[in-house]
């Protein structure tokens, strides 16, 4: 996410960097360029010039002239504002002590409300909570069993008011069964509704009056373009939003909707949807997000989530393999596994500074793709899999008939293990603390 | 922030009257001022610039900077030569819908099958979201809203066989059109997209030249990001138009703009609500009205 802008940003900075002393048209130059690079990331026009001015202001002033490095000070400056514009710290859920605690979730058609419903479900869960998911939204064909059949898979209590029930009176009624049925904590997952639609706006000031939520969260797409100030000041308007969830990072949209979001409201978003996922839930890092929308990377993200995700055990063995350059298929088959639950390559990659952006393979490993590579390796005979390169054209056609694949996905599959084979490698000598292949980051972390 | 909020508020308030103003000549007429009102209906820096520096070379031949505006937009957008009508000469004729995650896919599969009945021609409607819980259901509901038929596997079973069986239905008894619901993807899911390609193959496998039309479902409150989109599922399966849904809220949809001119991507259909009579002919002009806000 955000490759774009720090790309451009990287650019832009590199020309600062090497020019010494900064004046007032090297500052202008520099921030024409933030501006259209926020512009084209889609943060709101008015945010960005409201940005752009605070930024400009302390630019000029005597402390980045004198500087000794002047273009260092003017990135510190516009690092700083955009995390002040974020919010300086990561919110996460504030569920109080009344119970059960409510969590309400809003937002527009096709935000991904549900999805993360039941994500956060998983995430309280993960906390020692004991969650009922509840469904609300009684308009759109088949959103009820969408909800079950997640919550099913999740392995967690769900109640869902009927198509044509009024969703006010039922999800109160569910709100006051739950402590009979072990809850603590329900969720509420509401139809999504647009902000100018005043019957289905009131219909959510109803149930926002009567489940008098702890957490009312706006769902909002990271894709959206200027649009999202209005929704979000709608919505607001209505309900007291606590704060957002930015859905489908894991794709390749900008974000800037992030920026805009927190600068109309005043709230924090608190947490960021990254893959198709259950467990594809992050806490939302403001920090994390300025320091990568400045190109400054993520180490800390991708070592917390590696943590979470990859046992150390196997992170030895992988280290031992990858000295001895005994990495096999087989090892990959493993890594693919683990690499599911770390998220897409690319995310990875794109975390660690001074790791090529562009030129990576798209896509990541989602469960569809696991089970094919799983049915292409074991199609391989043992020495094939031990020595991947012996794979010539024949051979791979036999492998994709074999596993009832295309040779196409024989090929990338073979691609993908050349890629982790090298980002593994990268990544071990990471943690020995070896393979820095950037300058160091600036500014310097805080805090 | 509350200096923000203040600022945003007379913005706001004085948007309506002072765009009017800028775009109907009267007041000098700022490009500037116009190219923020590009911007905030998504059209993005790049193409409002674009348009701005076009602007500043056509003679003004007494027409408003708006009118010249709205007259550059319209042209973009109908194309030069302009589009041909959607292909519905198959017998029968094939439409793949796809798209992201949550555009309206589905919706607008079950809104297209109502608009072509009403010309008489009947669909079948493949449940090629086999991914999606409870996707299928949904599409069954929809159709029977409109009372078309589906074709559907099990949840989890091969999406290109749904819409091969589909095709042959429709082949066998004799139906017009043949709608393919697919699951929403991210662009950025190489083996999804994969998944896509081999689901239009099997189809031309079904009917030879077929799918006659793919579709790509663009949400109007998307930014800049629908360009990447646009690219990456024309290059994945050859995309042939686009459709904007949900132009009944307050984003303007803008973006298509720049998806006509840097995809040459001609834009079909708009959706403007949920019901199965809420989609429209894209009519460029009444679009650039919309975007631009009432001339004089
Ligand atoms: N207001 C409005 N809502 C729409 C429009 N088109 C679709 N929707 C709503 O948007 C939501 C998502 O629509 P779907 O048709 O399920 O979207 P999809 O693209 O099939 O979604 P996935 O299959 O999950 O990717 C539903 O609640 C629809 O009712 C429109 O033009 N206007
Ligand atoms: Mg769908």
């Amino acid at each position: 996410m955000f490759g774009g802008l720090t790309e451009r940003l990287q650019a832009i900075f590199r020309d600062l960097r090497g020019r010494g002393r900064l004046g007032v048209p090297e500052v202008d130059a520099a921030l024409r360029e933030v501006r259209l690079a926020l512009l084209e990331a889609d943060v709101n026009f008015r945010v960005v010039r409201d940005f752009i001015e605070r930024v400009r202001s302390r630019a000029l002033g005597a402390e980045v002239m004198e500087s000794l490095t002047p273009g260092q000070q003017v990135i510190k400056i516009v690092h700083e504002a955009m995390v002040e514009l974020l919010g300086s710290t990561p919110v996460g859920l504030d569920l109080g002590q009344d119970l059960p605690a409510v969590i309400l979730l809003v937002g527009l058609h096709g935000a991904g409300k549900t999805t993360t419903a039941v994500r956060l479900a998983v995430h309280v869960k993960d906390r020692g909570r004991r969650p009922l998911l509840v469904g609300a939204d009684v308009y759109r064909p088949a959103a009820g069993e969408q909800l079950a059949v997640l919550a099913e898979r999740a392995g967690l209590p769900v109640r869902v008011a009927p198509a044509g029930s009024d969703p006010v009176v039922v999800t109160r009624d569910y709100c006051r069964q739950a402590p009979a049925l072990g809850c603590d904590t329900v969720i509420v997952d509401t139809a999504g509704r647009l902000h100018v639609d005043d019957a289905l706006m009131a219909e959510m000031e109803r149930l926002s009056r009567d489940l008098r939520p702890r957490e009312t969260l706006l769902v909002v797409d990271a894709m959206t373009g200027q649009d999202a100030v209005n929704v979000a000041r709608s919505f607001q308007e209505r309900v007291p939003i606590d704060g957002f969830v930015l859905t489908k990072l894991d794709g390749d949209a900008r974000g800037g909707a992030a920026l805009s979001l927190r600068a109309v409201s005043g709230r924090p978003v608190k947490f960021a949807g990254t893959g198709e996922g259950l467990g594809d839930l992050d806490i939302f890092h403001p920090e994390r997000m300025a320091s990568r929308v400045l190109g400054m990377g993520d180490v800390l993200a991708l070592i917390e989530r590696a943590q979470q995700a990859v046992d150390e055990q196997t992170v030895r063995d992988l280290e031992r393999k990858l000295r001895a350059d005994a990495f096999t298929l087989e090892d990959f088959l493993v890594q693919l596994r683990q690499v599911r639950k770390l998220g897409p390559l690319e995310d990875i990659v794109k975390l660690l500074p001074g790791m090529p952006m562009r030129g990576m393979p798209r896509g990541g490993v989602d469960q569809r793709e696991l089970v094919k590579a799983e049915a292409i390796i074991n199609s391989m005979t043992p020495e094939e899999r031990r020595r991947p390169e012996i794979l010539d054209a024949g051979r791979r056609r036999r492998v994709a008939r074999g596993s009832g694949t295309q040779v196409q996905e024989v090929n990338r599959l073979l691609r993908q293990y050349e890629e982790a084979r090298k980002m593994f490698r990268q990544l071990a000598r990471w943690q020995r603390g070896a393979g820095r292949t950037s300058p160091a980051p600036w500014p310097p972390r805080r805090g | 922030m509350s200096r923000l909020e203040q600022g945003l508020a007379r913005m706001r308030a004085a948007f309506s009257a002072s765009l009017d103003k800028i775009l109907t000549g009267r007041g000098s007429p700022d490009l500037g001022d116009l190219e923020e009102s590009l911007i905030l209906a998504d059209v993005g820096p790049e193409t409002a610039r674009k348009l701005i520096e076009r602007l500043k070379h056509i003679p003004s031949r007494g027409e408003s900077a708006r009118d010249s505006l709205a007259t550059a937009l319209v042209d973009m957008l109908e194309g030069e030569p302009p589009a041909p009508g959607l292909r519905l000469s198959g017998t029968p004729s094939v439409l793949v819908l796809v798209g992201v995650n949550g555009t309206g896919k589905t919706t607008t599969l079950a809104k297209l099958a109502a608009r072509l009945g009403k010309e008489g021609k009947t669909s079948v409607l493949a449940a090629a979201d086999t991914f999606r819980p409870a996707a299928i259901d949904q599409l069954q509901v929809l159709a029977d809203r409109v009372g078309a038929r589906v074709v559907a596997h099990r949840p989890g079973s091969d999406p290109a066989a749904v819409a091969f069986d589909a095709v042959q239905a429709a082949l066998k008894k004799g139906n017009d059109l043949v709608l393919v619901d697919t699951a929403g993807r991210l662009h950025t899911r190489a083996g999804l997209m994969d998944e896509l390609g081999k689901i239009c193959r099997v189809i031309g496998k079904a009917l030879p030249g077929a799918p006659h039309e793919v579709l790509l479902v663009l949400d109007a409150t998307t930014g800049q990001n629908a360009i990447e989109q646009a690219r990456v599922f024309k290059e994945a399966v050859g995309v042939t138009g686009v459709i904007l849904t949900k132009l009944d809220g307050t984003a303007k949809g803008g973006i298509v703009v720049s998806v006509r001119w840097r995809m040459g991507l001609p834009i079909r259909f708009v959706g403007v609500g949920e019901g199965m009579d809420d989609l429209l002919l894209f009519d460029s002009r009444e679009f650039v009205q919309a975007l631009l806000g009432p001339g004089r």
